[in-house]
């Protein structure tokens, strides 16, 4: 029982809303601060990736603070929104789009100690949250009456609503293995092998589904820049604007989390008996597994192409799906026969 | 063995040259039109003589230097010696020359494919000398033995061992020279050979043959731009005419390379560049149309690519098109004033 | 009740995929286009009308600006027409020299195509890479020429300078490289599954219908229709060489991407064999006289550019400037079969589509 857990189970009081709110701005501003280097981290690998240096000026000669001067910069810029915009919706996206991404990180478990709900349902929650992310988006393009953004937005709603299904049913093995919902739970039967092993395919898909959850490459159609100019947000500037990016490498943080809660056992150590938690390596384990997958995603990003929206439709309902169900199939029998 | 039949046949060839010559200043004032094509076709032998003396060294040394060309002239030079021998055995004077008439179209066209397979100009003008050669000689032999003395004799003037690539080079010198010159000097051009006048004289024969006789206002081999045959047709027959040349089997002009219009002040002028894949060449088609009211069938409904250039035309020189499907003004816009490409174009806006 | 309307949309002058002030009034159903008019001329210069008061060499640096993405085979079309006019006999080494930059230049062309459809694709890296090797053309015709983009090279009657020592050099080196970058580009791109996905079947057109809109280059190529200017109305000295014509039988996006490809390998074999060639006597231009003037007359010549047929029109009537003076420009002929082909297409397409036809603005609206 650590201290986190006793403060979850003892009673509502106003100290206990003072330390939870105290977490929860801790838990933003690293959310944030990781956001900020995400970005920067991301410009850099995705410079020397494409033979530039990438921001190499504000900050050091790593640029360090490019991306605090441009948030900065994006909070001074002028608010613009066009005469014919619906306007309480115009406002209202960018938060509706932003707030859920906050929301999901509360339910995964960093560490042992290091988490802030430990809730029976937590998968369940974050990937009903995050659906709501959904509606922002679709509202933005809505609300910006513009061409261009209804597109992105018609094409977010079919995107991530398709993609969500593969993605629920590609875990659905690994609960059957845990027989648990809860988050921790699912890292602790991680811990003497990740479920990246026992469930390669369910991890395929979730990465894809994933990346399509997030709108980035090769998924990212609601904003295709080179066809949709911007999609969704092409009417949006300034702070307005930058919340959706930055919901965007919130879900990438979170979606990261995810993966590696689920399939490469958290802060597991990755050889069963190294894992010295006792002395808080876990917080390390964690990270590196963590740093893998947002690399990964980046990586993807500045390798490949863009889909088509009918081959990604296709794609999610004629591959993913059909796998994702033989995956469920296969699952229950390995249970069944080998555990 | 070869180079006796070369050194015969070379001088069978100068014959036929100054034999041409003859004939053609005969006939040069009362011949009917299509002596004229057949004329013009022997015409080139005629203008050999002169440089091929004067420059036979030259032309020597060029000749070593491309041994192909002179592998590949010699060839053809065996397979005209025999041919030779063949007329001479077989036929007769008049048969022959009817039948030299209506050769040339056909080989013509097969040289011109050959010259676009092949390498560059010497080899196309070899086969075409040879064809005149052929051609000329069959008719000179008849006629002018006298003349032949005197050719051979010419002949013998350069070296024996080297006759065969000698005749080879001269022809093919002679035709790059003709080229060049004809560029540089205005008179000469109407003399001088050009390798497409056979593909000229059929699509003329073809077109009027099917079309009737009056309707081009002139037809002629554009020396300038690469030989290119150019019919000139009339108001009234321009559409006809490219009918023909995009469906017609034989012809089969299905490529529309360029068109656009030109205002030379005393007229319009719609330029059409064909080409058929068919038959690898190439076609320019003009028109001449009233400048105050310069109006002319479209031939989009031929070629689909004449959409966009036709609007170009319409507007930067005011030329209609008749029946196009979507005339509009495609770079300026439609509130433009003035068609600008127009000699008399005067800028609407004061400022500029 | 559901109730669906069309709507029209503009597609430029503005939008990150028109390579230009190209506008595109479609009208879509959903994403499905119902009918695409393209609307040209926003970057319409009047160069055939500032051309009839310029002397022939003055009109080079106007045809820089046409295909602003490969000058050299504007410069030369010109020069080439002019001096078919005037049947000027150019020296070896200003045809090699010629040629080297034409090819050089078609090679960069087909790098920033490439690079850049892949940007409308989706994937950014690929044109960061094209670009590698395409900066390093830019700097050796920088070199030969003086400037990066607006040549100005060539003469008529040869070119404006010599290669500078080492130049050939340098050539040399490039081509194994290319070589060996264009394996790279194979193993990123080619092969990618998502990229065959996107163009294979796309924009697809027949042999006849190729020819029917008067199509050229590697829009025709990818057809199976063998036409090359290079190799069939051969010019300059193409005809020393040994390179293959590149076909395709596809027809679509996809046959287009390999023809292109295809044909930098062959651009860089011309390379390496007038490399191999070109005479040393320094002779770069020919005897010309010294103020141009074309033959009463008109020409039309052709010539095969990155982009199709080149062709330039010369209406002379013997002075130093040309009466009338006029551009078959590939790109603005390619572009007419436009509308048919993305007819019942989706946005996504429409990219591929106008993509692999390699327009350059500069050139469709002359």
């Amino acid at each position: 029982m650590t201290w986190i857990d006793s403060l979850l189970q003892s009673q509502p009081s106003w100290t206990n809303f003072a330390i939870f709110a105290g977490l929860g701005v801790t838990m933003l501003s690293i959310t944030l601060g990781f956001v900020t280097f995400a970005i920067l981290a991301e410009r850099k690998v995705m410079g020397y990736m494409q033979l530039r240096h990438g921001p190499n000026r504000v900050g050091g000669r790593f640029g360090l603070l490019q991306s605090v001067a441009d948030i900065l910069k994006l909070l001074l810029k002028e608010d613009t929104r066009p005469k014919q915009a619906d306007k309480t919706l115009f406002v209202l996206a960018p938060v509706i789009a932003y707030a859920p991404a906050f929301l999901v990180i509360a339910v995964i478990p960093f560490t042992e100690a290091f988490k802030f709900t430990d809730i029976g349902v937590g998968l369940l929650y974050y990937i009903a949250i995050s659906g709501i992310s959904t509606i922002g988006i679709v509202t933005a393009g809505w609300a910006s009456n513009n061409k261009y953004a209804l597109m992105g937005g018609m094409r977010a709603a079919a995107q991530m609503i398709s993609y969500e299904i593969p993605l629920v049913m590609s875990v659905i093995g690994i609960i059957l293995f845990t027989g648990s919902l809860n988050l921790v739970e699912i890292v602790q039967a991680q811990e003497n092998i990740a479920f990246i092993f026992l469930q390669p395919i369910a991890f395929l898909i979730f990465l894809i589904a994933g990346t399509a959850e997030l709108n980035r490459t090769p998924f990212d159609l609601p904003e295709a820049e080179s066809e949709l100019v911007a999609g969704y947000h092409v009417e949006y500037s300034g702070f307005r604007w930058a919340f959706f990016m930055l919901s965007e490498y919130v879900y990438l943080f979170a979606l990261s989390a995810l993966i590696t809660v689920l399939f490469l056992g958290g802060w597991n150590a990755p050889i069963p008996g190294i894992g010295l938690n006792e002395i808080g390596l876990g917080a390390v384990w964690f990270t590196i597994k963590f740093i893998v997958i947002v690399f990964l995603f980046m990586w993807m990003r500045i390798t490949f192409p863009r889909l088509r929206a009918d081959q990604l439709m296709e794609f999610g309902w004629k591959v993913l799906l059909p796998i994702a169900l033989a995956n469920i199939f296969l699952s229950a029998l390995i249970k069944e026969l080998f555990f | 063995m070869s180079d006796d039949k070369e050194l015969e046949k070379k001088k069978a060839a100068e014959e036929a040259r100054s034999k041409a010559e003859e004939l053609k200043r005969e006939k040069a004032e009362q011949e009917p039109p299509e002596e004229k094509v057949k004329n013009s076709k022997i015409a080139p032998d005629k203008e050999e003589d002169p440089s091929d003396e004067k420059e036979s060294d030259k032309e020597l040394a060029k000749k070593k230097a491309a041994a192909a060309a002179k592998a590949k002239a010699a060839a053809l030079a065996k397979k005209k010696a025999k041919e030779q021998k063949e007329t001479e055995s077989g036929k007769k004077e008049d048969t022959d020359e009817e039948s030299s008439k209506k050769k040339p179209v056909k080989e013509a066209a097969e040289a011109d494919r050959k010259q676009k397979e092949q390498e560059a100009e010497p080899k196309d003008a070899d086969t075409e000398e040879d064809k005149e050669k052929k051609k000329a000689a069959a008719a000179a032999k008849a006629k002018a033995a006298a003349k032949r003395k005197k050719e051979a004799a010419e002949g013998a003037d350069g070296e024996d061992e080297k006759a065969k690539a000698v005749a080879a080079a001269k022809a093919k010198a002679a035709a790059a020279r003709a080229k060049k010159k004809a560029a540089d000097k205005g008179e000469e051009e109407e003399e001088k050979p050009s390798p497409n006048q056979p593909l000229l004289d059929k699509y003329v024969k073809v077109l009027k043959d099917h079309l009737g006789e009056d309707i081009f206002e002139d037809f002629y081999i554009n020396r300038l731009s690469k030989h290119v045959p150019t019919l000139v047709a009339k108001r009234d027959t321009y559409h006809r005419i490219a009918e023909f040349l995009r469906f017609n089997d034989q012809l089969g002009f299905d490529y529309l390379s360029e068109l656009h219009g030109t205002d030379f002040e005393s007229h319009m002028e719609v330029y059409v560049h064909l080409f058929s894949f068919k038959n690898l060449q190439s076609l320019a088609l003009k028109v001449k149309i009233d400048r105050d009211n310069p109006e002319i069938d479209s031939v989009v409904d031929l070629w689909q690519g004449a959409n966009w250039p036709e609007c170009e035309a319409y507007d930067l020189l005011g030329i209609r098109f008749r029946n196009h499907p979507d005339l509009k003004r495609i770079l300026l816009g439609e509130d433009w004033v003035g068609h600008p490409m127009r000699k008399d174009y005067e800028p609407y806006d004061v400022e500029v | 009740m559901i109730r669906t309307e069309e709507m029209m949309l503009n597609v430029g002058p503005q939008h990150p995929s028109t390579h230009g002030v190209f506008r595109l009034v479609i009208k879509v159903d959903g994403e499905t286009i119902v009918e695409a008019t393209p609307v040209i001329g926003y970057l319409h210069r009047g160069t055939e009308k500032l051309a009839e008061d310029l002397q022939y060499t003055q009109i080079i640096p106007y045809t820089d600006r046409m295909d602003y993405i490969s000058a050299m085979t504007n410069n030369y079309v010109l020069c080439h027409a002019v001096e078919t006019m005037m049947g000027a006999e150019l020296p070896d080494r200003a045809e090699y020299l010629r040629v080297l930059a034409m090819e050089l230049g078609r090679v960069a062309s087909h790098l920033v195509w490439f690079g850049t459809y892949l940007l409308d694709i989706g994937a950014v890296s690929p044109f960061l890479y094209a670009f590698r090797e395409r900066e390093m053309i830019i700097n050796l015709l920088n070199e030969l020429s003086g400037a990066r983009l607006t040549f100005n090279y060539m003469r008529v009657g040869g070119v404006k300078w010599d290669a500078p020592d080492g130049w050939l050099e340098k050539v040399r080196e490039f081509v194994p490289y290319m070589r060996e970058q264009l394996k790279g580009y194979h193993d990123l791109v080619t092969g990618n599954e998502i990229f065959l996905n996107r163009v294979k079947g796309i924009g697809k057109y027949t042999k006849e219908e190729a020819i029917q809109y008067s199509l050229s280059g590697a829009n025709l190529r990818c057809t199976g229709v063998e036409w090359d200017l290079r190799k069939h109305e051969t010019y300059s000295v193409y005809d020393r060489f040994d390179f293959n014509v590149i076909t395709r039988e596809g027809g679509d996006a996809w046959s287009r991407y390999q023809c292109r490809m295809a044909e930098i390998e062959e651009s860089l074999k011309i390379i390496e064999q007038a490399v191999e060639q070109i005479p040393d006597d320094g002779k770069y231009m020919g005897k010309v006289p010294r103020i141009i003037k074309a033959p009463k007359g008109e020409a039309f010549v052709r010539i095969e550019s990155p982009r199709g047929e080149i062709g330039c029109y010369i209406a002379s009537e013997g002075k130093k400037e040309p009466y009338r003076l006029k551009f078959r420009r590939p790109s603005f002929y390619n572009l007419q079969i436009l509308p048919k082909l993305l007819k019942g297409e989706n946005m996504a397409n429409l990219i591929t589509i106008l993509g692999g036809v390699d327009i350059v603005l500069g050139e469709v609206d002359g």
